[in-house]
């Protein structure tokens, strides 16, 4: 079985980068492939990364506020890409109200503060794309 | 073990004032800000009328970065995270009803810190208030941006051309402003333990006077318009011993290192704010209990001001009944609890000063560490403060998730079910309010005044003539914070850093 392949991005102009650091070495230590984007990147970017690595999933870490701006025009690249199967997930502070149109965007989850590494990396293993079939 | 001299002596271990708070409370200061100048400006006539002392402004992150509401990665981000500061215009409307003769204010800005501090010079000035008589707080402090928070602009070297011009300028022009609030707290929010955030504040501290005397300063001229800020976090006694070694350390490397004569340089004066990173979004109201304890701490340790954290701020900025509260706590410390009344309570205790005096031989050691890779700004260059940072946060994180380490309501006690919370929503709205303004202005200012004033700031950074006049000669002519930060970037490149995980 391959590596389940990980692009840990920080959206936004925000550097609170504790979180997203956390994580991607949480996501390594659990067996897989982790590429950290680093600081302020735009969708675009982001979403070149995860062609460029052969990402299975996307993880932001968004903690300003900018989920709005950012999500939904995260979500149409990954499509015109082709990239529908790849697995998004956010974490960071995100007001309840926000959930549910970030989930109709097709965020498949959403970690608030406090939330477990192991209920993360949990719902990436068993929520990432099957890398047999591809 | 010796007892430390006493309150008021040098190395001030117990405290910089023999009559500890009986002179004089800490500032009660609430750190506010959010959507446009109107918005905040209603906040803080509200802070100040339900007993505040000093203001504190919480600027959103493309007025932080130095970007106008218009640039491409301000989308989605004004008003956010603070009040949108794009033009002097904005901090005429900030301050609108305040006059700044009467109150203290701080300033939570780093990497633009120079241009938004001459916009309140220039409000002063329209209120007809001298600069002489201003009182405040910058916070100035770029180091801890490479470090930590990572908010930064321009490289280091240049970065810490801005900020001695600012010590320069304030020597001869605004005596009692505080040049720079050298900064602990988020370096601990990032992660780093008590040892590393008071080792590393103190070292960038000691890195800031190295390049003020390099700069051609007089150590006694500008070091007592330094100061500091830590983040009051959970461990009670150790947080106590940490503000006690954050004193002795700078009182010894002020008079040791630097040879500084007079006594107000010795003095080490510190903010404190209760430890963001310890609230939990889960069962809030126990965030009320963690505050008052956190800052219970600092007065203990002879805090000179401090903000505590409202309930709700692991989920959004803070209501204006939860800022209420959290100024509350600090009300019900200082008036009904009575530990203001006496000097370093705990001093003497066998616990207490060997805390301190652990602490301190730890943060030696790590300045030890630091000079031999060549001071501060090399050693961030290297990324050793900001690898052992991301280390320890990596273990504590790792600790909760063993339950190692209880966080009540989050791994451990979590029955009781969620007590639900109202929380502030900020809408677009802000945004669009202030792209509009911003679009007036551009239409009405003089725009040749404008790009002689941004020439004037990229001639100064040419040839090495302080920044702050031309940034004040701009603000006058309404330059926004963009445009005098885009100056500086096209002479000093932009710091990007290397990620590592």
């Amino acid at each position: 079985m391959k590596k389940i392949r990980v692009v840990i991005a920080k959206p936004g102009l925000d550097g609170h980068d504790r979180g997203a650091k956390v994580i991607a070495r949480a996501l390594r230590d659990a067996g897989m492939e982790v590429i950290y984007t680093g600081l302020r990147q735009t969708p675009e970017q982001i979403v070149s990364a995860a062609l460029q690595e052969d990402a299975d999933v996307i993880g932001l870490s968004i903690l300003s506020g900018a989920h709005n701006h950012v999500a939904p025009k995260l979500m149409e690249l990954l499509k015109a890409r082709g990239l529908d199967d790849v697995l998004v997930v956010i974490g960071g502070i995100i007001p309840d109200v926000d959930i549910p149109k970030l989930k109709a965007l097709g965020v498949r989850g959403v970690f608030l503060p406090g939330t477990p590494m192991q209920e993360i990396i949990d719902f990436i293993t068993a929520n990432a794309r099957d890398r047999i079939v591809r | 073990m010796n007892p430390p001299a006493d309150p008021g002596v040098f190395p001030y271990t117990r405290g910089i004032h023999a009559s500890g708070y009986e002179g004089k409370l800490w500032t009660m200061r609430q750190f506010a800000g959010f959507g446009t100048p109107e918005d905040t400006n209603q906040r803080y006539k509200a802070l100040l009328a339900a007993g505040g002392t000093g203001l504190s402004v919480a600027f959103d992150l493309p007025t932080l970065m130095g970007r106008d509401p218009d640039h491409e990665l301000s989308l989605g981000e004004v008003g956010k995270c603070g009040v949108n500061v794009t033009s002097l215009a904005d901090m005429e409307t900030l301050f609108d009803g305040i006059a700044l003769g009467d109150i203290s204010t701080s300033m939570t800005i780093n990497s633009p810190a120079a241009m938004i501090f001459a916009m309140y010079l220039v409000v002063a000035e329209k209120q007809g208030v001298p600069w002489t008589s201003l009182n405040g707080t910058i916070q100035n402090d770029i180091l801890k941006e490479f470090i930590a928070q990572k908010e930064y602009i321009f490289p280091p070297r240049p970065s810490m051309k801005l900020i001695t011009d600012v010590f320069a300028f304030c020597a001869d022009e605004v005596p009692r402003w505080n040049t720079i609030s050298v900064s602990g707290y988020h370096i601990r929010e990032a992660g780093a333990t008590a040892l590393q955030e008071l080792a590393f504040t103190l070292r960038d501290g000691i890195e800031y006077v190295q390049y003020g005397i390099d700069a051609g300063l007089k150590v006694d001229d500008f070091v007592p318009r330094l100061s500091f800020f830590f983040n009051a976090h959970s461990d009670f006694f150790e947080e106590i011993a940490k503000y006690r070694a954050a004193r002795t350390l700078w009182a010894e490397a002020m008079r040791g290192r630097f040879g500084a004569k007079d006594e107000r340089s010795w003095k080490q004066r510190f903010h404190s704010q209760t430890a963001g990173v310890s609230l939990t979004a889960q069962q809030p109201y126990n965030n009320v209990v963690r505050t008052a304890l956190q800052a219970m701490s600092a007065v203990l340790g002879g805090t000179n001001s401090l903000h505590t954290n409202s309930l709700d701020e692991a989920l959004a900025l803070p209501t204006e009944e939860a800022a209420t509260l959290a100024l509350r706590t600090q009300q019900i410390i200082a008036y009904e609890s009575g530990v203001a009344e006496i000097t370093d309570a705990l001093g003497g205790s066998y616990y207490l000063e060997e805390l301190t005096a652990t602490l301190e031989d730890g943060a030696r050691k790590y300045f030890d560490r630091i000079d031999r890779l060549g001071g501060m700004v090399a050693a961030i260059e290297a990324g050793f403060p900001q690898r052992e940072i991301a280390e320890s946060a990596y273990k504590f994180q790792q600790s909760v998730e063993r339950r190692e380490r209880t966080i009540v309501g989050v791994n451990d006690n979590t029955a009781g079910g969620e007590a639900s919370t109202a929380t502030l929503y900020i809408d677009e709205g802000a945004g669009e309010r202030q792209l509009d303004k911003l679009a007036r202005l551009k239409r009405t200012r003089n725009k040749s005044a404008v790009d002689r004033a941004l020439d004037a700031i990229q001639d100064a950074a040419k040839t090495g003539k302080n920044t702050m006049p031309p940034i004040l000669d701009a603000v006058r002519a309404y330059a926004t914070v963009g445009e005098m930060c885009d100056a500086l970037r096209h002479v000093w490149g932009e710091y990007e850093e290397v990620a590592v995980i």
